[in-house]
This record gives C-alpha cells, sequence and structure tokens, in this order.
C-alpha cells in the first residue's frame, strides 16, 4: 500500500503506527505522531491499522529559540 | 520588600532569563547552562523526524522543573502555528506556546498580522500565549485584549547579537501592557540583557548568544547574573541622568581654602 509519511509517498506492507514505528527505528518517548491531521497518543498507536492513502507525521522535539 | 517575582499563565517566575535549545554544539550542555543561569523556562522546536537518521531527543536535557516553551518556528500562517500548537500540547509538553510566524525569509521578521490571528485562536484554547512580534504598541493591546499571557518584542533580528535596536518602540510596550513584557531575538552580550531589565522590560529570552558562546555554561551565568542586576536596578529606580556635570564631593571646605 501507499502511505505519505512527512510529505513523502512510501510504499509498504499493511501495518499499525506501533509496528511502523518500530520498523523505522524511532524512539517511541521521543515521537509525536499525527495521522490523518489527528494526534494519535502512543498508548493507541498499536490500535490504529494503517490504510492505503492515510497520511502519516512522525514529528519530534528539537533544538530551538 | 515582597519577592518579586514573575507570574505567567499561572506559573510563578523567580529568574527573568528564559532561554534557547537551539544551536548548540553539544546538547548535553543545555542542562549545565539551565543550572548556571537559573532559567526556569526554555523554548524547542518541532520538526518532521529524519527517518534515516533517527535523532536525539532534545526533551532529555531539560530538567522536569524546567517550563518548556515549545515554539511555532516553521509556521507561515496562523493557520500552521495553530496546528504547531496543538501538536506541542498533546505530545504532553504543557500548554505554554511562542507563536513565531515568519513569512519574510530575508530578515526573518515576525509577521504581527498572522501572530495576532494565531493569539486569538489559542488564547481561547487555553494556551498560554506568548507572541513574538515587532515592537508595536497598538498591535501589543490587540494581543493583550486578545487574551495573550506576554508580549516578546525583538530587540534585533534573530540571531544577530546586535542588542535594542529597537529600544525606544519596546519602551512604548514597558510603558503601556498590563502583560509582562520580554524582549525575545537580537541580545548578543550580559549588558544588552541588563539593559533592557534596566528599561522595566519583565524577562528577556536569549538563545543565540549563550548557545554560540565559546562556554555557553558560562555565558548562560554571566546572563543569569546581568538579568538579576537589571532587573534589580530597575525596582531600585535609576537616578536621573543630566547635561552638565554635577560634582559628587561638596564643593566647600576645600584644604587650600
Amino acid at each position: 500500500m501507499q502511505i505519505t509519511i512527512n510529505g513523502k509517498i512510501e510504499q509498504m506492507d499493511a501495518c499499525t503506527i506501533d509496528q511502523l514505528v518500530r520498523r523505522q527505528g524511532l524512539k517511541p518517548e521521543a515521537l509525536v505522531v499525527e495521522h490523518n491531521r489527528r494526534i494519535v497518543q502512543q498508548a493507541h498507536w498499536q490500535e490504529i491499522q494503517l490504510r492505503e492513502g492515510d497520511s502519516l507525521e512522525l514529528l519530534r522535539f528539537v533544538g530551538g529559540g | 520588600m515582597s519577592k518579586d517575582v514573575l507570574t505567567i499563565g499561572g506559573k510563578v517566575f523567580t529568574n527573568r532569563l528564559f532561554t534557547g535549545t537551539g544551536k548548540f554544539a553539544d546538547n548535553r550542555l543545555i542542562a549545565g547552562m539551565l543550572a548556571s543561569s537559573g532559567s526556569q523556562m526554555i523554548t524547542v522546536a518541532l520538526r518532521r523526524v529524519d527517518l534515516s537518521a533517527g535523532g536525539d531527543n532534545i526533551l532529555e536535557y531539560i530538567p522536569k522543573s524546567v517550563t518548556l516553551l515549545p515554539n511555532t518556528s516553521g509556521a507561515r500562517t496562523a493557520a500552521e502555528a495553530v496546528r504547531i500548537a496543538r501538536i506541542a500540547r498533546e505530545a504532553g509538553c504543557g500548554n505554554f506556546i511562542k507563536i513565531e510566524v515568519i513569512t519574510d525569509t530575508k530578515y526573518l521578521m515576525p509577521d504581527n498580522y498572522e501572530t495576532l490571528h494565531a493569539t486569538e485562536t489559542l488564547a481561547k484554547e487555553g494556551f498560554v500565549v506568548l507572541p513574538y512580534v515587532l515592537p508595536d504598541l497598538p498591535l501589543a493591546k490587540r494581543l493583550e485584549n486578545a487574551g495573550a499571557a506576554a508580549v516578546m518584542p525583538l530587540g534585533a533580528p534573530i540571531g544577530s547579537n546586535r542588542g535594542l535596536e529597537t529600544a525606544s518602540l519596546i519602551a512604548l510596550l514597558v510603558e503601556n501592557c498590563q502583560v509582562p513584557v520580554v524582549v525575545d531575538a537580537g541580545i548578543g552580550r550580559p549588558s544588552q540583557a541588563a539593559a533592557a531589565m534596566e528599561m522595566g522590560a519583565d524577562a528577556v529570552l536569549v538563545n543565540t548568544a549563550i548557545a554560540t558562546a565559546q562556554d555557553p555554561v558560562s555565558m548562560g551565568r554571566a546572563f543569569g547574573m546581568a538579568v538579576e542586576a537589571g532587573r534589580m536596578a530597575y525596582l531600585a529606580r535609576l537616578a536621573e541622568m543630566s547635561a552638565l556635570a554635577r560634582a559628587s564631593s561638596p564643593l566647600t571646605g576645600f584644604l587650600n581654602e
């Protein structure tokens, strides 16, 4: 299936947000996930099955003034 | 004298130096800088994860006792700033937000119009809104009416270290605003931070000048001391200036009289 991650179209096998985060090797504690413009708390990552055409933003806090 | 504190969004700050997390050569310096400066509020930014690089978690370097002030940097419109603010709050970083909307990539001037609109929306949603603006008194009054918790006029362009180029305009805000005035951006030296506080600013926000100093921990301490000195001088009421010299010693009773 095709989904958009951080503005880029990616090809991937079906999975949940939780599985995607693990697959990408991202640190969950530092991560903020927006799924189709709705923020998903970490406790719910396992429940959200990604679907064709979904849009994900994977964000984190960085240094800034 | 009662203890001199600054209250913003229901939180009490005993230190009037706000700091930023940008541009540190090593993020481990942030904790040391916070300790040496005594700063109790610090900015962070929100960005997309680089999927190929992973990366550091900036929040690991900030003690829980320090108030996080996420900024909306990267926003070019009020709507984008509102979106970033909501994400930051959902991410568990509290409800403080520094609104920073920049449409001008050459001078990095804040867009006061978009910033006002974002403030109106976010204050209604219960955010503690600290808008970063060009010092403009009518706008500052509009921000106040919209529910801003403070106004943050720039002293000079972001990262320029040029100091209080807008001092006379900031003075109008200091004199007329009900909410705290925090001088943000452009402060390059502790003496400039002290000057802002002597003018009656309620706080200053310093990032570049500390983070890019050769020794950010010592520079943080220097800024902390300067802000404290400037505040103390303001509270002590500065003596008058005079165009002419006025002798400090008595002009009578000289030995040779």
